[in-house]
């Protein structure tokens, strides 16, 4: 016998689980090198070069749809493929929609990020694809759904595992977002501009709805359901509580839908709408820590793994971010603290507290994990974990610390009054006082790249040590043939 | 009792289940926004967008200023200090899409018209540095270079019309505008005579400082100058805005 792995191979489709996390990682690469360069041009302006294609304004929707879609996008995929498969012992239903999620999902991304430097955009934050870009991310995502439920329907257990609900609830959620958020009228059919349907109070509530929930469900849902599965498998053990994940999943999707008005506090939006978004925020807290804490305790009695295995430091740290970010999130949707940290670089901060330090640090650990079982070896080097885990750990520490000084200092100046009763700052000193915090967080983003360039090296010399592998394996049975034919 | 194993080993009633859990939300902040009359003010002089300073504001959205600046006035006294007054829904009610923003890197813009010269703005599109040192804005000189395209501002205008702005294209849509918004005001709003009105209001206020040609930097000017002009405050005393809030 030569081994499992083509009869593993066989059970399930790992090509295209290959193929996903590939492009997660070079999606990663990219949009996270294009986040430290817009960075750089908030600190240095001079960088923009007066090109239009990367001024800061064109080149942002660059940076946020290549590393939310592009790097998450294709994580999700992967993992989801990975996870949906191994828990119903049942293969993808078909190859063909399968590769075609892929080229599909793939080319769309990379059509919008020319399309963004070319300034075409729907001008509405996260939600940038112009209209035809839209249709090809429905269809994507309608034949994502079908293999989805496809697999669940063909799984060879009663049940459904925990994972699968969070999975398929995002597929659900993020359907529903886009179809309502993306409601345009095209100026004609073979132009690319189009005008929302909506307009202004009615827009900015359907944005923000589609806008927060894109981080409850596309950043947050999906990757508790990559959670559920890859920290109990990494630990060994089962899932904390079975109770609370099933308390875990449905206050999750049912109060992240109510909370997206709290980017509006303060605004022309009627007061109730933002009050409303404020309290589920505060209540949101308590599934989000039902979830950390599962998380985290899935981990008692296999303490000592902390100490010998880097892939639990990215799993369990990135929890540990994740049970901070939506601390501060509830926070911040207080209005009150919201009244100094909206508009402010707090908010930007918040935001990679959660995309870098739990949503990248949990897809990095979950990678680590199924990479070299997709190719059926070992990771070619622990120590490289190691050094990836800290560079990422530091980076995000120093973004995140950079940004609440720039954030709740600008707040601070912006409100601040003489003795006189005026003003004590023009806005574009708060500017002038944000350039070293601007250079310490590029500092910080830099430093979680460089990790992210060292991943990207373990795990492609973990792909040819395994293609090696196989070759001395083939090699070997057919020296063994011909021993016997002769 | 309903037992979540039920649930659990049946995709159709997960997804049934799902769908409703995170379907109330959304019906219960959003759907009243469209039926709730107070939800934007009644006040005068809030009008949809001529179509020069439409093509500005296409321009602003495909530069992505709304990833800098913001467009919404809060209700604070600092914001009141530096920017005027707080914003109101009924200044938003034409925008397709809105523009409030979310971060100020640079000011707010929402009352920026009218408190620069057109001469400022343009050498500050050009040259942030050069009027403020300490900004750090990118430079946009191709605003002045590139030649402003309006073949197609009729389709544009004709999408609009159908999300529901006002543009008038028949006789009767006319005569509407002429009684909602007054003579003026309504002829620029008419489709047919979009390009004519376009072209007699880059000649007439000159934004880009060369009368020769029509540049993106004139559409964006006339954007930038008309923005928070529209209502006139002094009409209005404070009680009357907060019965809407």
């Amino acid at each position: 016998m030569a081994g499992s792995a083509p009869v593993v191979n066989q059970q399930y489709n790992y090509a295209i689980i290959r193929k996903f996390s590939i492009m997660a990682l070079l999606w990663g690469l990219f949009g996270m090198s294009v986040g430290v360069y817009i960075a750089s041009e908030l600190a240095w302006p001079w960088l923009n070069f007066d090109i239009p294609y990367i001024t800061f304004g064109r080149f942002r929707p660059v940076h946020t749809t290549s590393v939310i879609f592009g790097f998450g996008g294709n994580a999700l995929f992967a993992t989801s493929y990975y996870v949906v498969q191994r828990t119903c012992q049942a293969r993808l239903p078909s190859d063909f929609l399968a590769s075609f999620t892929f080229y599909g999902w793939n080319a769309g991304l990379l059509l919008g990020v020319i399309s963004y430097m070319s300034g075409i955009t729907q001008g509405r934050e996260y939600a940038e694809f112009e209209w035809p870009l839209d249709i090809v991310i429905t269809i994507v995502w309608v034949s994502y759904f079908w293999l989805y439920v496809g697999t669940l329907r063909r799984r060879s257990q009663p049940h459904i595992y925990v994972a699968n609900w969070f999975f398929l609830a995002f597929i659900l959620a993020t359907a529903l977002l886009h179809i309502f958020n993306n409601l345009a009228v095209p100026t004609s059919l073979f132009s690319m501009k189009s005008y929302s349907l909506f307009s202004g109070v009615q827009d900015a509530m359907t944005q923000w709805w589609y806008g927060h929930n894109a981080v409850g469900f596309f950043l947050t849902a999906a990757f508790l359901g990559m959670m559920y599965y890859f920290v109990p498998k990494q630990a060994g053990r089962p899932v904390y509580s079975y109770r609370l994940s099933i308390i875990h999943f449905w206050a999750l999707i049912f109060l992240y839908m109510w909370v997206g008005t709290h980017h509006l506090h303060w605004t022309a939006i009627p007061d109730w709408t933002s009050t409303l978004a404020a309290t589920f925020s505060i209540l949101l807290l308590m599934p989000s820590w039902g979830g950390m804490i599962n998380g985290i305790m899935t981990l008692s009695g296999a303490w000592d793994k902390l100490r010998s295995d880097p892939i639990m430091l990215f799993l369990i740290t990135s929890l540990s971010f994740y049970g901070m970010s939506t601390f501060e999130g509830p926070m911040m949707a207080l209005k009150s603290v919201n009244a100094l940290s909206h508009y402010t670089d707090w908010t930007i901060g918040h935001v990679h507290s959660g995309a870098l330090g739990w949503v990248a640090m949990v897809s990095f650990g979950s990678f680590y994990h199924m990479i070299p079982r997709l190719y059926d070896t070992k990771l070619y080097s622990q120590k490289l974990v190691y050094a990836h885990f800290f560079l990422a750990t530091i980076g995000i520490i120093l973004y995140i610390v950079a940004l609440w000084v720039a954030g709740i200092g600008q707040g601070i100046m912006l409100r601040a009054f003489d003795d006189f009763g005026n003003l004590q700052y023009t806005f574009v000193e708060s500017v002038a006082f944000m350039h070293w915090p601007y250079v310490v967080r590029t500092l910080g983003g830099a430093l979680f790249v460089t990790g992210v360039v060292i991943m990207a090296f373990n795990i492609f010399m973990t792909i040819t040590q395994a293609k090696r592998q196989a070759a001395a394996i083939e090699a070997k049975i057919a020296a063994k043939m011909a021993g016997v034919s002769a | 009792m309903i037992k979540h194993e039920s649930i659990e080993t049946n995709v159709g009633l997960l997804i049934i289940l799902s769908l409703v859990a995170m379907s109330i939300g959304g019906l219960v902040e959003i759907v009243p926004l469209f039926y709730i009359n107070d939800t934007i003010e009644k006040v005068d002089g809030v009008r949809p967008y001529s179509p020069l300073e439409l093509r500005g504001r296409d321009i602003y959205l495909r530069e992505g200023c709304y990833l800098c600046h913001s467009q919404m006035i809060r209700p604070f006294r600092d914001e009141d200090l530096r920017y005027g007054h707080y914003s109101l829904a009924a200044e938003s009610q034409y925008d397709h899409p809105f523009q409030w923003g979310s971060k100020r890197t640079g000011p707010d813009l929402a009352r920026v018209g009218k408190k620069y010269s057109s001469e400022w703005h343009v050498q500050h599109l050009i040259a942030p540095r050069s009027v403020v040192p300490e900004s750090i804005m990118p430079n946009y000189p191709w605003l002045l270079k590139n030649e402003l395209q309006y073949a197609d501002i009729i389709e544009r205008m004709r999408a609009l019309k159908k999300t529901g702005v006002p543009y008038a294209e028949s006789p009767d849509e006319h005569a509407a505008n002429v009684e909602k918004f007054g003579e003026e005001v309504a002829a620029q709003l008419n489709i047919n005579d979009a390009e004519k009105n376009l072209l007699a209001a880059a000649e007439a206020d000159n934004f880009d400082g060369n009368p020769a040609r029509l540049s993106e930097m004139d559409a964006m000017v006339a954007y930038l100058q008309m923005l928070g002009t529209l209502v006139d405050f002094s009409q209005y005393d404070e009680g009357y805005f907060a019965e809407f809030r």
